[in-house]
């Protein structure tokens, strides 16, 4: 009824649009990356042709990643902050999820909504709030100082490696949630009702039954979270600003906005996105199998 | 049998541990540690917020300190520091809305013909560029932030950062969500309608106007609320493509602000932004309310808007 050529035209705006700005752009880091740098003035000279390519400086900030190298220890941090972070977001978002998905019916809708709520507020305002909190007069201080647990309150603010895996629980812990929550209610009751029928007691039916069947839902909650975590700078520049504290994305934002070495940024984050691409890969694995076992 | 042998014992005697399992475990019985967490996280999640815009109508200089109830200093009085006589505060906001504006007026067109493109071309390119769509949803704003910062940098070099830069940062990563939104409803239609209008006599062009339009309306509408929400909280992509001073929208001057001392407007500035978008989101389930009241499901408005909303 349509002429055949319509749908493609539609579609032909944003995908020229995605080639032209999003594409592109990944191209030129890649370009900037693999270009020289003008000796005198130190500005990248990006290379367009693949045949021009060097990869001489690339693979000097790729052995940086070596253990006891440059990027070694911020490397390390990075992955231990969002590690530790991603497990809390978990400890406290699965049971919520669970709590949700299981045993609400009039609250249900309340608590949906309230869960959404944090969508609505901006990220930064968010930290703001955290930062307001956490100050060294502020309200979690004045409780400390209150209720006489600490005699000098900590500084929350100045390189504390614990307001940083917090900010970010805070930040992203939203994000993880509601998807656990859809997993959570597409598993189907009478299995569990079939596993307490055949004689499992409450726990081993949770965990024969239950946690196996969330687990891709666990997974894909978590590379949703992990993705940005990686790249994240604003939150430890926020809540800590120091350099004790610093993530990969800090070093990539300081090499670009701070003593400016593009060339060397656009390196780190190249090395990012392969590491993330990685890590998104064995996820869109771990998928794929689960669906051709639940098929097989 | 065991089951119900265990379920005869006295409270007392099962452990705690048994009992710590049994909440954990049981889908059907009283999970007060559940209820427990729930509730603390949902009260943690929203209780700094309050307090933040809370702060926002302090009558002192403090943003830790409760100083008194002022409701206009921080938002219009203050001759010096408040939202409307801080000419910084005043421009961030003015940008923000800009932004957002300029981003539902491209965004959501491109992305509503990039749905029905994406959702019905079938060419040997279609899956490719399927695939190609959903990269934006998963690209960390961080990489997207310095892609776009090189190539306007080197290649596009036409394109100064600008509000025009950030415009099309903000559309470019916008764009995926309003394909989603608008396909996820393309499918609930379905094409019945349209082979319904077209057995009537209807030119492609009058299904599409007559038709389809309508019927995705609701979906455009969601669309059009999502991406202000995301183009109104972007951060990373703002500053990224920031021209300087005078493209600072209202979360780079917070994040500005956190750094420095911070006074009172700048909560206020953000508790501005939490106010725009609730009114927003009120009118949006309004409308969306109006426009699907022939077609309303079992839970109501509310439930198909967020799924409508949730497909993403």
């Amino acid at each position: 009824m349509y002429p055949k050529w319509l749908w493609a035209v539609f579609a032909l705006p944003g995908v020229v649009w995605l080639i032209l700005l999003f594409l592109t752009p990944f191209y030129a880091v890649i370009g900037v990356a693999f270009g020289g740098v003008d000796p005198i003035f130190q500005n990248p000279l990006p290379a367009w042709n693949p045949l021009d390519w060097d990869f001489t400086s690339f693979l000097d900030t790729l052995r940086g990643f070596l253990p006891g190298r440059t990027y070694w220890g911020i490397f390390l941090r990075t992955t231990e902050y969002v590690a530790i972070a991603l497990s809390l977001c978990l400890l406290i978002g699965y049971p919520v999820a669970y709590y949700i998905s299981r045993h609400t019916r009039r609250t249900k809708s309340l608590l949906l909504a309230l869960l959404i709520l944090p969508f609505w507020v901006s990220y930064l305002m968010r930290m703001l709030a955290w930062v307001n909190l956490f100050a060294p007069e502020g309200y979690v201080n004045g409780f400390l100082r209150w209720s006489h647990l600490v005699t000098t309150p900590p500084d929350w603010l100045n390189g504390n490696p614990v307001s940083v895996i917090l900010g970010l629980v805070y930040g992203y812990i939203p994000y993880l949630i509601l998807p656990l929550l859809a997993s959570l209610d597409r598993i189907d009751k009478s299995l569990l009702e079939a596993a307490r029928d055949l004689g499992a007691s409450p726990f081993s039916a949770f965990l024969q039954v239950t946690l196996p069947l969330s687990k891709t839902g666990i997974l894909g909650a978590s590379v949703i979270i992990a993705l940005p975590m990686f790249g994240d700078y604003y939150t430890p520049n926020i809540v800590s600003g120091s350099p004790k504290t610093s993530m990969l994305g800090n070093q990539i934002d300081i090499y670009f906005h701070g003593g400016p070495q593009p060339s060397v940024g656009a390196a780190l984050t190249l090395i990012l996105s392969a590491f993330l691409g990685v890590l998104m890969a064995y996820y869109m694995y771990t998928v794929s199998k689960a669906q051709r076992e639940s098929q097989a | 049998m065991t089951e119900i042998a265990l379920k005869s014992q006295p409270m007392a005697s099962r452990s705690n541990l048994q009992r710590v399992r049994d909440w954990i475990g049981n889908p059907w019985g009283r999970p007060r540690f559940l209820v427990l967490v729930t509730w603390l996280y949902v009260l943690s999640s929203i209780v700094p917020v309050i307090i933040a815009i809370q702060f926002s109508f302090n009558s002192g200089r403090s943003v830790t300190a409760w100083q008194g109830f002022s409701l206009s200093r921080w938002y219009w009085s203050d001759p010096v520091d408040s939202v409307w006589h801080d000419p910084t505060l005043q421009q961030a906001l003015v940008q923000s809305l800009k932004l957002a504006g300029l981003d539902m007026l491209v965004a959501t067109p491109l992305g509503v013909l990039l749905a029905l493109g994406l959702a019905r071309w079938r060419g040997r390119l279609s899956s490719p560029a399927n695939f190609l769509m959903l990269f934006p949803l998963v690209t960390p704003e961080l990489v997207m932030g310095v892609s776009l910062y090189l190539v306007i940098l080197y290649l596009f070099t036409f394109i100064h950062p600008s509000t025009f830069a950030q415009m099309l940062g903000h559309v470019t990563f916008s764009l995926s969500y309003v394909v989603v939104i608008v396909r996820g409803r393309l499918f609930s239609i379905g094409r019945q309608y349209e082979e319904a209008a077209a057995d009537l006599g209807a030119t492609p062009w009058e299904s599409l106007r007559l038709v389809l339009l309508p019927l995705l309306l609701p979906a455009i509408l969601s669309s059009l609320m999502i991406v202000f929400a995301i183009s109104i909280d972007d951060f990373v992509i703002s500053q990224w493509l920031s021209c300087g001073a005078q493209c600072d929208t209202i979360p780079i001057r917070i994040y500005s602000a956190t750094r420095a001392a911070p006074l009172p407007s700048v909560n206020a500035l953000a508790a501005i932004m939490v106010y725009f978008t609730i009114a927003a989101l009120g009118l949006t389930y309004l409308v969306y309310r109006f426009m699907t009241r022939h077609e309303r499901p079992a839970g109501g408005a509310t439930a198909s808007m967020m799924g409508d909303i949730g497909g993403m």
